[in-house]
């Protein structure tokens, strides 16, 4: 049975529309992503899925309760990491997790916890002298702190460095084997495929795809690229080969897309006409090339 | 019901109980570890009383402007009462809650099983602890160093004080509630604080201002308490019009906060 069941949801702000017509299920125990660019409307559902905001349409089911009407049990079984939350300058660590922690009924035990995430050696530091990546990796332990069910965790990685990014998700994976169910947004697609069992692809307010990454980046038209450099002209041989979805010179380069069974098609065309391709290189396709074929975009500014 | 559910607190009342207390001890360590907080609140006003009182030969001697009473008697140590009350209703508490929402501490807080009125709640606790402190200072320090009476009508004083501290408290919570950070708080807070300052008779003796200011006075939230004070330390009844307008800004301003005050 699905632990998260959303069903519909629908937000607008004012005459705005930030959430149109989203729909998925999260399984337990499942790493699930809500990627999409900034103001697709992914975290107008996580707040929807929070309790912060009441949805203007649809259903939405948290472990069985309605995020609204059971407020406070959902607080009980749900931990939420929001972005843009901070601490005050001066709490240190430990006063941090102990102060959640009196906030529930059954905490786990957050000296444990403090390990778990490494913040051991940092426990009677301020929250101002922490670095990003301590800063989050608290932030996560906090969401944990109540031993919920379902962790929320929005845009956790963004502002890290790539070593800190690394980190947080090895976190991640070490709280999905306690057995909670996590939904994770981003907009990171690298951090998407590295982490989720499935990937919801929310564009425009609306899904436009839901399933496992391998399953998203498969559907792509083009799954295998191959770059080369062969003389002008002698690319034409390639054309007629089925199993090569495209064929595009750049200069010296040309790059053909296909399938899986491209690379042989290409040898193939190729050693028929005794054409040496030079500098030969084959790249998957990433989630990256997945969403930029799902949503016509691509997933952040800078790519 | 269940006859359990009146005799046994739930383990929500419980659970609430605990997060409240560690709340306070949090909070309260947190309000200690900024220096400036004690320092405005309470030694800057014992400092001015003491020096002041100390340094200015005609505080310590019968004034007629002030119906034969001494500067140190009641004027004075009330006004460093009022001033400490005002720094913690116009200084501290809306700059701390507008970091706390500024920086999405409310809003965090709000998806935890506890809610972010409960941080609300410390705050004023503690502030109304340090203003307990700085009145009990102000009286204490008056009559070992200027030998003052104690405060005559104690349970007057006591109303008096809990209905100004109030008000002042409230209007505190309207100001965190419409600044858009906590640097426009702070300054906004001083724009405040001033002319009330000036009503409530800080630099000029009530007794001394014009007729008109001191009837502008009469309805401030400032003037109406550092009056009232006065009279019940003195051992006059204080005015009903006094302790009225107090009520009438504690309400007024108490449900103002609660409908402008947002969590984000």
């Amino acid at each position: 049975m699905a632990i998260i069941e959303v069903t519909n949801l629908r937000k607008m702000y004012g005459s705005q529309v930030a959430v149109d017509d989203v729909s998925f299920a999260v399984e337990e125990g499942e790493i699930f992503g809500v990627v999409g660019r900034n103001g697709a409307g992914k975290t107008t559902t996580v707040e929807c899925l929070s309790g912060l905001r009441a949805a203007d349409g649809g259903t939405i089911g948290v472990t069985g309760l309605d995020p609204r009407r059971d407020r406070a049990e959902l607080r009980r079984r749900v931990g939420v990491q929001l972005q843009d939350c901070s601490l005050p300058d001066k709490l240190r660590v430990r006063e941090a997790l102990r102060l959640y922690a009196s906030f529930y009924d059954r905490p786990a035990p957050w000296e444990g916890l403090l390990e778990e995430v490494g913040l051991g050696p940092k426990r009677d530091t301020a929250f101002a002298k922490l670095s990003g990546g301590q800063r989050q990796r608290l932030s996560i332990a906090l969401a944990l702190v109540g031993d919920p069910r379902v962790a929320i965790l929005d845009e956790l990685t963004t502002g890290l460095d790539p070593h800190a990014r690394r980190e947080t998700w090895e976190l991640i994976e070490a709280v999905r084997a306690r057995g909670v169910t996590i939904v994770l947004v981003t907009h990171f697609m690298e951090e998407a495929e590295r982490l989720c069992d499935r990937i919801a692809v929310i564009h425009r307010g609306r899904v436009a795809a839901v399933d496992t990454p391998a399953g998203l980046i498969g559907a792509v038209d083009g799954m295998l690229r191959v770059t080369f450099r062969c003389p002008p002209g002698s690319e034409g041989v390639l054309r007629s080969a089925p199993e090569i979805a495209r064929v595009v010179r750049d200069g010296d380069e040309v790059t053909v897309t296909g399938g899986d069974d491209v690379l042989l098609a290409l040898t193939a065309a190729l050693s028929a006409h005794r054409i040496v391709p030079m500098g030969l290189r084959v790249e998957r396709a990433t989630l990256d090339d997945a969403f930029l074929a799902i949503t016509g975009h691509a997933a952040t500014d800078e790519a | 019901m269940s006859p359990n559910t009146l005799t046994r607190p739930s383990h929500d009342t419980l659970a609430g109980r605990a997060a409240l207390r560690t709340l306070l001890r949090t909070e309260t360590r947190l309000y200690l570890r900024e220096p400036l907080t004690a320092f405005f609140t309470l030694l800057l006003p014992l400092g001015l009383l003491l020096i002041l009182g100390s340094a200015i030969p005609g505080f310590r001697d019968p004034d007629p402007n002030l119906g034969g009473e001494r500067v140190v008697d009641t004027q004075l140590p009330v006004m460093m009462i009022v001033l400490s009350i005002m720094v913690s209703a116009f200084s501290i508490i809306p700059s701390v809650l507008a970091v706390y929402r500024e920086r999405g501490v409310l809003r965090r807080m709000s998806v935890t099983p506890v809610s972010p009125g409960a941080l609300l709640l410390t705050q004023l606790v503690i502030n109304l602890v340090t203003t307990v402190v700085a009145a009990l200072l102000m009286i204490m320090c008056g009559s070992l160093v200027f030998g003052t009476r104690m405060p005559t009508q104690l349970p007057v004083f006591a109303l008096a004080f809990v209905l100004g501290v109030c008000g002042l408290f409230a209007l505190g919570l309207c100001l965190a509630a419409v600044v858009p950070n906590s640097r426009v708080a702070g300054g906004l807070g001083s724009v405040v604080m001033f002319p009330l300052m000036f009503l409530a008779g800080m630099w000029v003796p009530r007794e001394l201002m014009p007729e008109i200011l001191r009837e502008i006075g009469d309805f401030t939230p400032t003037g109406a308490f550092g009056q009232a004070l006065r009279d019940a330390w003195a051992g006059t009844t204080p005015e009903t019009l006094h302790l009225a307008v107090l009520a009438a800004w504690a309400v007024a301003a108490t449900l103002l906060a609660a409908r402008t005050f947002r969590w984000e």
